[in-house]
């Protein structure tokens, strides 16, 4: 048995692609190679300058250490040693005992040692992890949910823990008559990891769909903030049956990520039906045209003279390590979908909802805090609160949802949805006028408590003027006398014209008792 | 300076003889300012270093500026450091804090660094002054000294010979009485060839005895920074200083993982004894060595059986493949440790209006010397594609034969005795053309850096022409102790702190 179908075994999930819904090719073949800053850790892979670089003057970030200045020494930073643990095991990747860190030697002025302290896997199994698999579901499908959300998997090949480069800038607008360019250090040094799939995907869907769940995870381990401008970039492969593999650099957005790939696919397939053979090289994603251009000739691997880091001694994690570290992680987006579902009992679609978006998830979580009933919670956020926002985007463009969710969800706070929840379970308020305060409640800000509390206030409780009212809705509509002997929801109907006629003020008990009344006098 | 005149002319004229240990000690006692005396050493230096051209760049300014403060600390009673008032010189390839680190390379002709090595500091922290920047080979690649932008080193004993290397400005500035101490640093023997070619003691410690940080790097799991002075108490002070756990260097933490606080010190003569060392004779080694060479060793060798010493032959059996071993991991950590030297963020003038960044590197990157570019070939020849196991991977397991058999000799001995160098030192520019003559000659000193084991070259005795002949001594790893107890013990019998050349 191969380590791949063991793991899968333990894991019982198929390793069979689910690829019969007509949108996948069976000839094209998709690899990643993601980079995952670890923005969370507070300072740099091997120094003590910040990790967050963003909006620090250029070259202010920076030290003897990660300017590589003459005789200074990396110092390895052990907490990037376990957040990248944890996403191994996120991704249920193996962790060796033993790791080493080897140095990868190539000129670019970016680097500012002119080599790479990365991990290798050639000489011996020592990179942070390896051998991973990891499922995610394609349920593009909206409308056929339980046929389509069949499993599809990826195996993860390895993933290395190493440091990120400097920046090139070129300055704006005239990068081809300026003659020089500028290189800001601030980032070099950065704690970046590796991801480096197998070939398993099939279409660009999917490898969007993969994308979202691993960032989702990298989120709710807290090692890793996906929004950041970037945080994680995405090197792809492709491959049509008959062709060499072409690799695609320079991708800015998961969004563009897809686009190449579609591009990709497109091209080298144009290029086989014209009997053009597809030759292995390095391409370039043009953001602006949308197209892939060839880059200078790809290095072979070997040319990189690959060596174990003599600066940084082998560092034993020991037998334990997976487990200690396992033990201490942060709940994974799947452990939390299973504890809604087990416990909170809500539906697998209203978990899937609220996991897929960790700070939704989180507002979920501290609005139960504040009244505990998961169904009630669940719906307002659901239904409600992410509806709206959905309705926000569609007279917009599409993109950063996840920004915009957030934006949405920053001025509602728990205690609104608590509050609301609590209104229309323990006081049995009506739900369009519930749904009405929520509305109000969101716009201003105001407690839902605050609003109900004026809308009792100035409740219409007299019996002539709700007589009054009911009397105008009749003589509107004349028919609805006649229907009311057969239809016994035609009450209801009129208490609603009369909801929406008062701005919800009339006292619904007493409206409907006053409706019946009148009906049956007539 | 009314002092001065106190003093005597001819107490003056004798202080640059004395050893640091000495000079702190007056300079506590307030018989002289400090202030006096690196004034003295200021002079001393102009009129001597002309002739060995053992400084790179000097530092008075601030040592004078420093001086006056420990002269003032004395005043009022503050607490003083153990290298109170004492000039160290440190190569050119250990970071001073506002000071040129050149490697002796155009290639980092004006690079100052900005942070002072994990040493540097220590040593400032006890009071020493320090005075200047010491020349050297280029990077450290070489046994002569004379492979330095800034020309070769000069043995002060004749100066028309070789001081060694690399460390030959450290050696030569000692040994001509220029300063009583200083920092070298040893990849394969260049502390020891040249403390042997000059007649000084030099000891590489243990790997990982001593912080890396700040040394720029030749060949990392290779060298170490070691003092050289020409009394054996001055070597154990300053190693005090210097040695122990530097959380910014992993390698000095991992190795010294006992946690133990290093204390050198001096024993008597019979405390030594009283020990009862077990020494191996590296026989094989001693009989392939130049026969003056040879009977210098051998001489020591009656000395130790004559005071009781249990002396027993024992020879080195890998010595045969040491050399490929070496070569092959300290080339290869080379090429790519030298690398980041591309003149784009730091070193020498040159102004790159007309070049695209592939071909100003490789541009500026030939202005590197012969033997670094000989070095940076071989290095990238052994790591390149498909070679790392027939190379790289093959002189790592040389390596661990070799620190196993050193770990069964020091079952059976306490400490193994052979030649620093298996010849005379000789004159400069004889040998430049022949590079594997050169890389032969670190035979007898590479073992020690292989093996990660301390090794000291005390003075032995001179040739018929008067050129120094070393003694080498090796003990186990984290052993320093017994080297320095050894050393008492010769310093004591000949009395070789008072050999000194005529200059």
């Amino acid at each position: 048995m191969t380590r791949t179908e063991s793991k899968t075994q333990q894991l019982g999930i198929s390793l069979k692609n689910d690829d019969d819904d007509g949108n996948v090719d069976e000839n094209i073949k998709i690899g990643l190679e993601i980079h995952s800053q670890l923005t969370r850790l507070d300072t740099k892979l091997f120094c003590g300058c910040f990790s967050n670089y963003r909006d620090i003057k250029p070259n202010e970030n920076t030290c003897p250490i990660c300017l590589g200045l003459p005789g200074s020494l990396p110092l390895l930073n052990k907490k990037a040693v376990e957040y990248a643990s944890m996403m191994c095991i996120s991704l249920n990747c193996n962790i060796p005992e033993k790791i080493t860190f080897y140095r990868k030697n190539y000129f670019y002025p970016d680097l500012p040692k002119n080599f790479q302290i990365t991990q290798y896997n050639s000489y011996e199994l020592s990179s942070i992890g390896y051998d991973g698999l990891i499922s995610y579901f394609n349920d593009k499908v909206e409308s056929d949910r339980e046929e389509k959300t069949k499993g599809k998997t990826v195996r993860i090949k390895r993933i290395q823990l190493e440091e990120d480069p400097g920046k090139i800038i070129y300055e704006e607008n005239n990068s081809k008559i300026n003659n020089y360019c500028l290189i800001d250090y601030n980032r070099a040094g950065v704690a970046l990891v590796e991801i480096v799939t197998e070939p398993d995907f099939r279409n660009a869907n999917d490898v969007r769909l993969f994308l979202n769940k691993i960032t989702n995870i990298f989120e709710y381990l807290g090692v890793s903030d996906p929004n950041l401008e970037g945080a994680v970039r995405c090197d792809v492969n492709v491959s049509v049956k008959g062709g060499k593999k072409v690799e695609i650099k320079n991708i800015s957005s998961f969004k563009d990520v897809e686009k190449s790939i579609i591009y990709e696919i497109t091209r080298q397939k144009t290029l086989s039906m014209h009997q053009i053979s597809v030759k292995s090289e390095t391409r370039h994603w043009d953001e602006k045209r949308k197209i892939t251009i060839p880059a200078r000739t790809k290095e072979e691997e070997d040319e990189y003279k690959y060596f174990p880091e003599p600066d940084i001694p082998r560092i034993v994690l020991g037998s334990g390590y997976r487990e200690k570290i396992k033990n201490n992680m942060p709940e994974l987006p799947i452990e939390r979908l299973k504890r809604y579902v087990d416990i909170h009992k809500l539906s697998n679609h209203v978990s899937d909802i609220l996991i897929n978006n960790k700070k939704v998830s989180d507002f979920y979580e501290e609005s139960l805090k504040i009244y505990n009933s998961p169904k009630e919670i669940s719906n307002w956020i659901v239904n409600e609160l992410l509806s709206k926002t959905n309705d926000l985007e569609k007279n917009e463009p599409t993109d950063n949802k996840s920004n915009k969710q957030r934006g949405f969800i920053s001025h509602v706070t728990p205690q609104q949805i608590a509050d609301i929840a609590k209104l229309v379970e323990e006081k049995s308020i009506n739900r369009n006028i519930a749904k009405d305060i929520f509305g109000k409640s969101i716009k201003t800000g105001e407690s839902p408590l605050k609003l109900i509390e004026n809308v009792e206030i100035r409740k219409i409780r007299d019996s002539e003027t709700i007589r009054k009212y009911i009397g105008e809705v009749l003589s509107d509509e004349k028919h609805l006398i006649e229907q009311s002997s057969t239809n016994p929801n035609v009450a209801n109907f009129i208490l609603g014209k009369i909801m929406k006629k008062t701005g919800g003020r009339a006292d619904p008990q007493l409206t409907l008792k006053l409706i019946r009344e009148s009906i049956e006098r007539k | 300076m009314g002092m001065l005149l106190a003093l005597g002319y001819d107490k003056m004229t004798n202080l640059h003889k004395l050893a640091g240990y000495q000079v702190s000690q007056k300079i506590k006692n307030q018989e002289i300012f400090a202030e006096e005396y690196i004034s003295l050493v200021f002079e001393r230096i102009s009129n001597v270093d002309s002739k060995i051209n053992s400084f790179i760049s000097k530092n008075h300014e601030s040592a004078l500026l420093k001086a006056k403060q420990i002269d003032k600390k004395i005043r009022n009673n503050e607490k003083l450091g153990s290298l109170l008032g004492i000039p160290i010189g440190i190569k050119d390839n250990i970071s001073v804090l506002g000071l040129k680190t050149t490697c002796a390379s155009k290639m980092l002709q004006e690079y100052v660094s900005p942070y002072n090595a994990t040493v540097v500091d220590r040593l400032e922290k006890q009071d020493a002054l320090i005075i200047g920047k010491l020349n050297m080979d280029e990077f450290g690649m070489g046994t002569s000294s004379e492979f330095s932008h800034y020309g070769a080193v000069h043995n002060p004993w004749n100066q028309d010979y070789v001081a060694g290397g690399s460390s030959g400005g450290s050696a030569a500035a000692v040994s001509s009485l220029q300063i009583p101490i200083s920092l070298g640093s040893d990849t394969g023997g260049s502390i020891r060839c040249p403390s042997s070619f000059c007649s000084v003691i030099g000891i590489k410690p243990t790997y990982g005895l001593v912080s890396r940080y700040g040394l720029v790097s030749y060949s990392n799991s290779l060298e170490q920074i070691g003092p050289m002075a020409r009394t054996i108490i001055d070597i154990a002070m300053t190693l005090n200083t210097i040695c122990g756990k530097d959380s910014s260097d992993s390698t000095s933490t991992t190795a010294a993982t006992l946690d133990q606080q290093f204390e050198y010190k001096i024993n008597t003569v019979d405390g030594v004894l009283g020990k009862n060392y077990k020494v191996g004779i590296i026989d094989n080694l001693i009989l392939s060595s130049e026969s003056q060479v040879m009977e210098t060793v051998f001489k020591k060798i009656d000395l130790l059986k004559k005071h009781g010493f249990d002396v027993q032959k024992t020879k080195i059996n890998y010595s045969d493949f040491a050399l490929a071993a070496y070569y092959v991991i300290a080339t290869a950590e080379a090429s790519s440790n030298l690398s980041r030297f591309d003149n784009i963020r730091y070193g020498f003038s040159h102004n790159p209006q007309g070049y695209e960044w592939n071909s100003y590197s490789s541009h500026v990157r030939s202005n590197f010397g012969d033997e670094v570019k000989r070095r940076i070939l071989v290095g990238s020849f052994v790591l390149s594609a498909g070679y790392y196991g027939k190379y790289y991977l093959k002189a790592q397991k040389v390596r661990n034969a070799i620190k196993n058999e050193f770990n069964k000799l020091f079952k059976l001995f306490d400490v193994l005795i052979l030649p620093t160098m298996p010849i005379l030192p000789f004159k400069i520019g004889e040998k430049g053309a022949k590079p594997l003559d050169l890389f032969n000659l670190d035979i007898y000193t590479i073992l020690a850096n292989l093996a990660g084991i301390p090794a000291m070259s005390i003075p032995a005795g001179f040739s018929k022409k008067g050129l120094p002949i070393g003694l080498q001594i090796l003990s186990n790893e984290f052993n320093e102790q017994i080297l320095i107890d050894i050393a008492t013990f010769f310093e004591n019998k000949d009395k070789f702190n008072e050999w000194i050349p005529n200059i």
